[in-house]
């Protein structure tokens, strides 16, 4: 018995160090099939709609780089992940790339051997709380039991921000995102704290959004980004860049509209929508790419903008401004390396 | 082949390693480690070219770093700043804990069921092997989950206990059953309190002295002294020490006016340890009560009827003749059931109990991605704990094996 237990673990250990290996590309062209880490079901980030197709902001992402390499949006493979899966999956190489809610830090960097491509979505921690509790500040939550999504940042903040405040709390440790969504409603826990735009999608599916309140108090800063493994920069470059392509196009104003006719041909008085376009330069050549890479990527949901504003934006029940996530002339944070 | 460097020796041929059925499963028996050896050493190399090749070393440095994370039920200090060592040991009581209350109570449970399910009341009996079939043929995962869904769905919010109008009373001033958990009142040690524990313990040795001197005392000169006094010197030199050291030991009901959000004080049973808790117990008590069964059907009948015939109640016949040969049968599956809580525990973070699984091997391992650590000191643990209930039972075991002669 003892020994088949060592073996069995010798086996997992050995593939979860398995596929660290260069050459994504290779693989994911080989494989005809982009596969991508996303959440189990955060609706305007990541869910499957009634026919099971997935649909969100981060599917977003996942699609754009599949019409980048692949040239087809929808040869990918969606595998669900919690905060506590979504390290493992992405370090033994069972998903090529990781498109879930997942803030960029140090130590997940450094320490985990990840790659941050970028942050497409800057976020913060916030709390909901039922609005009968009559709680207006995260400060006056002394004692409550707070619902938590296990193995994520926000675990950890909320420590930090109870400890800094001196008050105290119930943690109630859940794997996903759903159950902690059933556990609140049930009250079993008086608080569910997440990323600020979590809080919004899941309040968003309740049947009385109205009875809840997100607390004025951002606790924590979380840059979301797209990540890859360590070591495989050519991999890494490609997801970053048909990320900034997504920017750059709202930037440009390149609209899934307007990039087929944009793309047809080089204009000389917009030299950089024509790098970006590929109709001048070999920036998709660089990339080990054809020409019309990011022409393909911006045609599948459009630029960043329209991705927004589609899945989780204003006009969405979940209802998120653009905020920190405007454009940089437009007082937001994202900027975009230049193409060229 | 490997066995080729054995030299022949007379009237030996190397076909017979082969042909002769005295070498012939040895020769397997070599294939098959070498085989194995192999193969574990190429996980073990793969393993660690890969841990190279990504830059990946073994290091158990993290364990003394800060957690950051804070944990629900502890029965020692920890708090955030305290190390994942600290974590990891919370983590293991909490195991320790749930494990032993569970062992106790499947045990019970099982025994019970095992007895009655050999009524000779139909309808007794019928309810048994329906508790036994239903609870051992649906995995423990779902029991825990069920369980804890429904004290979630049955409790009310601690809510409806608090403040000055509360929608609900606690029951008997005490006790309150939430969705939370079941609160309870917590014993509070004044001064004095451990001279009244110490009395409490000489009078549990004195009240087990005087139930053995009976019995000598009965088997020596076959007079009967009163049995009864059992319990007055159990219970009254503990009771006279309370109430002349001026009530030093206290109860002390939980609080409903200190918080807005949760009950304060008292002892509470969290939700994840009641389902937990039940969930192991009877899902294992109904193998229990296989095994006790089968233990009782091990008996000679003839054993319950020469019992009879000396006049034994039914009761008495299965308390002091039947059980106690039973034993013999029921102790070696018993210890395989045991293992089986202690390892099903591991089930806990279905509930969000902070068991070891979920310290160590869950929020540890995922903040730190020390996975290859984590799990193989997960594997150290449960083995070792493993093997400490075998060699106990093992122990007990023989203490009531048939002693041959
Ligand atoms: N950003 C944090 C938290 C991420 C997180 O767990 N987010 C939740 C809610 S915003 C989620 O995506 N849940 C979806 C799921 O359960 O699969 C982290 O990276 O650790």
């Amino acid at each position: 018995m003892n020994k088949s237990v060592v073996f069995g673990a010798l086996t997992v250990a050995g593939l979860a160090a398995g596929a660290a290996a260069a050459g994504t590309l290779d693989d994911v062209k080989a494989r005809g099939k982009l596969n991508c880490g996303v959440s189990t079901g955060l609706v305007g980030f990541a869910a499957p709609d009634a026919s099971g197709e997935w649909k969100g902001f981060d599917v977003a992402v996942c699609r754009a780089v599949a019409a980048a390499v692949l040239d087809d949006p929808s040869a990918v493979e969606f595998v669900p992940t919690t905060g506590k899966t979504r390290f493992t999956a992405l370090a033994s190489g069972e998903i090529d790339m990781l498109a879930r809610n997942t803030t960029w830090t140090f130590s997940r960097d450094v320490d985990l051997k990840f790659e941050f491509v970028g942050v497409n979505y800057y976020d913060g921690q916030g709390f909901m709380i039922p609005k009968e509790l009559g709680v207006s500040s995260a400060k006056e939550l002394d004692g409550a039991t707070v619902c938590i999504q296990t193995g994520t940042t926000t675990e950890l903040n909320l420590a930090d921000f109870f400890r800094a405040n001196n008050i105290s709390y119930e943690p109630v440790p859940i794997e996903t995102n759903a159950e902690a969504q059933q556990q609140y409603l049930a009250g079993a826990c008086d608080v569910y704290t997440t990323d600020a735009s979590g809080l919004a999608a899941t309040r968003a599916t309740f049947e009385n959004p109205g009875d809840h309140i997100v607390l004025p108090e951002i606790v924590s800063k979380e840059p979301l980004g797209p990540l890859v493994r360590h070591g495989d920069n050519e991999w890494g470059d490609i997801v970053r860049w048909t990320l900034n392509a997504l920017i750059s196009a709202e930037e440009l104003g390149v609209t899934s509209t307007n990039v087929a006719g944009l793309g047809e041909k080089a204009n000389p008085e917009t030299p950089e929508i024509n790098r970006l376009l590929g109709t001048e330069g070999n920036l998709g050549e660089m990339l080990g790419l054809d020409a019309d890479w990011a022409k393909r990527a911006i045609a599948v949901e459009g630029n960043y903008g329209e991705i927004f504003e589609k899945n989780i934006g204003e006009s969405t029940p979940i209802g998120l401004a653009r905020g920190l996530n405007g454009q940089w002339k437009n007082g937001g944070l994202l900027y975009s390396p230049p193409f060229r | 082949m490997a066995t080729l460097t054995d030299p022949p020796q007379e009237s030996f041929q190397l076909s017979m390693l082969l042909n002769d059925t005295r070498y012939r499963s040895y020769t397997f028996q070599f294939i098959a480690l070498i085989v194995l050896i192999a193969i574990m050493a190429y996980l073990m190399s793969n393993l660690f070219a890969n841990l190279r090749a990504a830059g990946l070393n073994i290091s158990y440095g993290f364990l003394t770093d800060p957690a950051g994370y804070d944990i629900n039920q502890r029965l020692i200090e920890y708090d955030s700043q305290s190390t994942h060592l600290r974590a990891a040991l919370v983590g293991i009581l909490n195991t320790l804990l749930v494990a032993s209350m569970a062992c106790v109570t499947a045990t019970i449970l099982g025994v019970i069921a095992g007895v009655l399910r050999l009524s000779k009341n139909w309808l007794v009996s019928k309810l048994m092997a329906f508790y036994v079939e239903a609870f051992r043929n649906v995995p423990v995962f779902i029991w825990i989950l069920m369980i804890g869904t429904f004290v979630t769905l049955s409790g009310d919010a601690p809510k409806a206990f608090l403040g000055e109008n509360p929608s609900r009373e606690m029951f008997l001033g005490g006790f309150a059953f939430t969705n939370r958990g079941l609160y309870m009142p917590a014993v509070t040690a004044g001064a004095g309190a451990g001279i009244v524990v110490l009395v409490f313990l000489a009078s549990i040795v004195a009240a087990f002295w005087w139930r053995s001197h009976v019995k000598k005392t009965l088997f020596k000169t076959g007079k009967l002294l009163p049995a009864w006094v059992f319990w007055p010197i159990l219970i009254v030199p503990a009771i006279l020490a309370q109430l002349v050291l001026g009530s030093p030991l206290g109860l002390i009901a939980p609080d409903t006016m200190a918080n807005r959000f949760n009950i304060q004080g008292g002892l509470l049973l969290g939700k994840p340890l009641i389902a937990l808790w039940l969930a192991l117990s009877v899902y294992t008590g109904a193998f229990i009560a296989e095994n006790v069964r089968a233990g009782i059907q091990a008996v000679n009948r003839g054993q319950t009827e020469a019992a009879a015939s000396l006049g034994l109640r039914p009761g008495r016949i299965m308390n002091l003749v039947v059980l106690p040969q039973a034993l013999r049968v029921i102790i070696p599956p018993l210890i395989s059931q045991y293992l089986n809580i202690t390892k099903n525990s591991s089930l806990a973070i279905a509930v969000g109990y902070a068991d070891i699984t979920a310290t160590l091997g869950g929020i540890t391992l995922n903040q730190t991605g020390r996975a290859i650590e984590c799990v193989l000191l997960l594997m150290l643990f449960y083995l070792t704990i493993s093997l400490l209930i075998s060699a106990v039972m093992n122990v007990y075991n023989k203490s009531v094996s048939l002693k041959e002669r």
